[in-house]
């Protein structure tokens, strides 16, 4: 979520934020309704190049889900997919996990991005296996990778490390590892170690 | 031929060799290779079976789904930390003479995936007598490579063996 | 899906992970059991066992035995195994020949892209995502580029997005053509397994000529593609699309109406429309339930609006009706491939804003594929100022504007999206791959339960799980 582009709950509610970040069309009533229905579950509306996205507030996010798979306006059949994101760098918000739900309406030709930001010592979102059963491997990905923890979910083991991994290697403070690679006098390190004048640092 | 060892008085037609040399001829002719295929390398490991390439030229075609029918493993791939284990247990299970293949940059160094996931070359997990660079090597170089090792098992040379201490110098 | 009790998740992993005392997989380390054990050495198992490890083998002997089903048996299928589509591994549980409960195991080939991509220049991440899902690369790269290009607020000449779509078709007919040679191979049909790896042969030819590689072509960049077809490239594409038709209807010749086929592949793997997106299942999986759903259509890119095709559906919701949605949609690729052949617009096919496009030349030498002599005369001979600018273009890459999108592209096995981060470096901050096998392997359980043991191996190679995508 980019700052130019984003909005308050608190601040502003269906006014042009300064940014210029105007919802598509279509996605108008959604958001209209969402306000309505779950005005202090919505953190933030924001977006990037016509996307848009919406924050909540982790509590109620099940019953958010649900309204929208529901609602005649929203009709958000699929859910598409989960992103975990790691935001350690990126900006200053102790939230710096984060998951990012893709969502697609056949109905109405719309996409939507729920997102949930909790933190590391706190990694707990209410699972949305309930609402779209499709839920199941994407959050047990994210769990793997991230470390978050969807209460509720069925089965939530790792996926794809193996069981006994130890720490959740997509998170920015995970080591991308690698060891060194050796050439007759020279050797080059792993590319997390390398590092580079235009910005290749290690994070 | 030495003389006065007997043999002179074979009929003519018999060839004469020894045992191993048999064994060696005999194993070179009838390599079965386990399915292990693993990530992109392994479509070209197929491919290089289907009709253009046609394995079946060097006797390589019956590709065993059981590793006990098996005694070349073709690891084309990137290994993961998670497949390791497997791949070693499908190695231990292959009866002996065994051979190993790395097909691809992957299977032999990690290649490009430097990382947490990948083990850093599969020779850190079982011996391999023969690379095959590429990522992922064309068919003829698959086929180069097994007619490389052919060459190898003819000729009588010792496998290769695993030595661990000598990993990640 | 499954039953399983939810792991105590409040207490840290490290914890819960010390009480395994069997994994999945070393069930033979255990020691040897004397007849005293041996009535109960299920529930051995399960005093042992917290519900955390993986949740497969060990996980479903312990359920089994906790329901006195005795004559339950489990098998398990993979990860090494000729019919699983690769590293995949199937934990089945049977009764007699009839499978109640079957979950997929995964991450075999996980391959930590997504993390090594952070550590990469936005242009030395098309390397990376090629190699995903390899039986469709074209795909891959054409969305990570996209996603960059919309962060960027670029788009690709026409001519590059022309020759994407041409790409992408071509490459779509060759992933589906394995997909009938792997199926086939699986359900015993071994001619279609030669036909399909033969026709495929043909396309990676035509790819190995404009990209310089068989897979993982790396050939779709930031702003447009590296490299213009050849000379020669369009006369024969269109003897393949001409070939390619007479091949397609061998295929129906030869399987369509066949009684063998049509007993292994019709009815299996039924799964109504509404489970189907409740999973999220989409592509084929999804056409084949009915829903005419293809978002070169919904959300057209690369300019797919220009093109005609139809969007094949079918209604039997099983193996069969898969394999009709994915050989007609062979011959629309085909007509797409035609239509772009004869309406390719001229003009650069990359970018020519010096900031962004790549400033390498390639050209086709008598070794193959290399840099081009009059670019490298040129930077090295001509203009010191070309020079300083290659190499930091090069070197440094593009920087791309703070922000984050989702970029969708229709590949050969469903959606295939790409949330990607931007923190505005020249490094992405996190590349996001939501993989169209990753999610419709979700259905291999549901589509499972009832069949026997042979059709669950027709259900899930309709699923075309490629697992280089499904574990990345």
């Amino acid at each position: 979520m980019t700052d130019a582009t984003t909005t308050s709950a608190s601040t502003g509610t269906t006014e042009v934020p300064e940014g210029g970040f105007q919802p598509p069309e279509g996605l108008q009533p959604v958001l209209t309704g969402l306000r309505e229905e779950f005005e202090d579950a919505i953190r933030e509306v924001g977006g990037h190049r016509g996307e848009v996205v919406v924050e909540l507030e982790r509590d109620r996010l099940v019953e958010v889900c649900t309204w929208l798979r529901d609602a005649p306006a929203a009709r958000f059949q699929m859910l598409t997919g989960i992103a975990g994101i790691d935001y350690l760098h990126y900006d200053d918000r102790p939230e710096r996990l984060c998951a990012d739900y893709n969502l697609y309406s056949f109905d109405h030709n719309l996409r939507l991005r729920l997102k949930v930001r909790v933190t590391v010592e706190d990694p707990h979102i209410p699972s949305v296996t309930g609402v779209w059963p499709g839920a199941n491997f994407p959050e047990r990905e994210a769990y793997d990778f991230f470390g978050i923890r969807f209460d509720g979910h069925p089965n939530l083991v790792r996926i794809h490390m193996p069981e006994d991994w130890k720490g959740y290697p997509q998170r920015k403070d995970y080591p991308l590892g690698g060891v060194d690679v050796g050439y007759i006098g020279a050797h080059i390190p792993p590319p997390d170690k390398r590092r580079y004048k235009g910005g290749w640092t290690s994070t | 031929m030495q003389t006065g060892s007997g043999l002179e008085k074979l009929p003519g037609g018999i060839l004469v060799t020894t045992v191993e040399k048999l064994a060696n001829w005999a194993r070179k002719g009838s390599l079965w290779p386990a399915t292990f295929g693993l990530a992109c390398c392994a479509i070209e490991m197929m491919a290089a079976g289907a009709g253009r390439y046609d394995l079946a030229r060097f006797g390589m075609e019956v590709f065993r789904a059981s590793p006990r029918q098996a005694d070349l493993m073709i690891v084309s791939g990137r290994v993961s930390q998670k497949m390791a284990p497997v791949l070693r247990t499908i190695y231990d299970q292959m009866p002996e003479p065994k051979w190993v293949i790395s097909m691809g940059v992957c299977a032999t160094s990690g290649g490009m995936f430097n990382n947490y996931a990948i083990v850093q070359g599969v020779d850190q997990i079982v011996p391999v007598d023969m690379y095959v660079p590429g990522c992922p090597p064309r068919p003829e170089m698959l086929i180069d490579g097994i007619l490389r090792l052919h060459e190898k098992i003819v000729k009588g040379e010792p496998r290769s063996k695993l030595v661990l201490e000598e990993v990640g110098k | 899906m499954s039953e399983v009790e939810t792991p105590d998740t409040d207490r840290p992993t490290s914890e819960l992970l010390d009480e395994v005392v069997v994994r999945p997989g070393e069930a033979h380390d255990l020691p040897p059991v004397t007849a005293a054990e041996q009535v109960s050495v299920n529930e051995r198992r399960v005093h042992q066992v917290v519900a955390m490890g993986g949740g497969d083998w060990a996980e479903v002997t312990a359920r089994a035995a906790a329901e006195g089903q005795d004559d339950v048996m489990i098998i398990n299928m993979g990860p090494q195994h000729p019919s699983t589509h690769g590293v995949l591994r199937l934990v089945v549980e049977l009764k007699g020949e009839e499978v109640i409960n079957l979950q997929p195991v995964i991450g075999y080939l996980h391959t930590g892209i997504e993390k090594t991509t952070e550590f990469r220049t936005w242009v030395q991440g098309v390397t990376l995502v090629t190699r995903m899902d390899y039986l469709a690369p074209i795909f891959n790269e054409t969305a990570y580029c996209l996603a960059t290009e919309k962060l960027l607020g670029i788009e690709a000449p026409p001519r590059a997005q022309a020759l994407r779509v041409l790409m992408m078709e071509l490459n779509r007919i060759s992933s589906h053509l394995v997909w009938l040679a792997t199926t086939g191979l699986e359900l015993g049909a071994l001619s279609v397994m030669l036909y399909g790896f033969r026709e495929r042969e043909e396309i990676l030819d035509i790819l190995e000529d404009v990209t310089g590689l068989r897979m993982n072509h790396a050939w779709v960049r930031p702003a447009g593609v590296s490299q213009d077809l050849p000379d020669g490239t369009e006369d024969k594409i269109r003897a393949f699309v001409r070939d390619m038709r007479a091949k397609a209807d061998e295929y129906e010749t030869l399987l369509t109406n066949n009684p063998i086929w049509l007993e292994r592949t019709r009815g299996i793997g039924y799964l109504t429309l509404d489970e189907l997106i409740g999973l999220g299942t989409t592509g084929p999986m999804l056409r084949a339930a009915g829903l005419d759903h293809d978002l070169r259509k919904a959300e057209p890119y690369c300019g797919y609006e220009q093109y005609e095709f139809d969007v094949p559906t079918a209604t039997g919701s099983d193996v069969y009706a898969r394999y009709q949605v994915r050989l007609a949609e062979m011959r629309e690729s085909l007509r797409i491939v035609e239509q772009v052949l004869d309406t390719l617009p001229g003009g650069p096919v990359m970018s020519t804003d010096p900031k962004i496009g790549w400033p390498a030349k390639l050209a086709l030498g008598p070794d193959g594929l290399g840099n081009s002599p009059a670019h490298v005369q040129h930077i090295m001979g001509e203009s010191m100022e070309a020079l300083i600018h290659h190499f930091k273009q090069v070197t440094e890459g593009i920087k791309v504007p703070r922000g984050e999108v989702y970029v969708p592209v229709e590949s050969p096995r469903g959606e295939l999206g790409y949330h990607v981060v931007s923190d505005g470096s020249n490094l992405p901050y996190r590349v996001h791959v939501r993989d169209p096998s990753f999610v419709n392997l979700q259905t291999g359980t549901p589509m499972s339960i009832g069949l026997l043991v042979a059709d669950v191996i027709a259900a899930m190679s309709s699923i075309d799980p490629v697992l280089g995508g499904v574990d990345r």
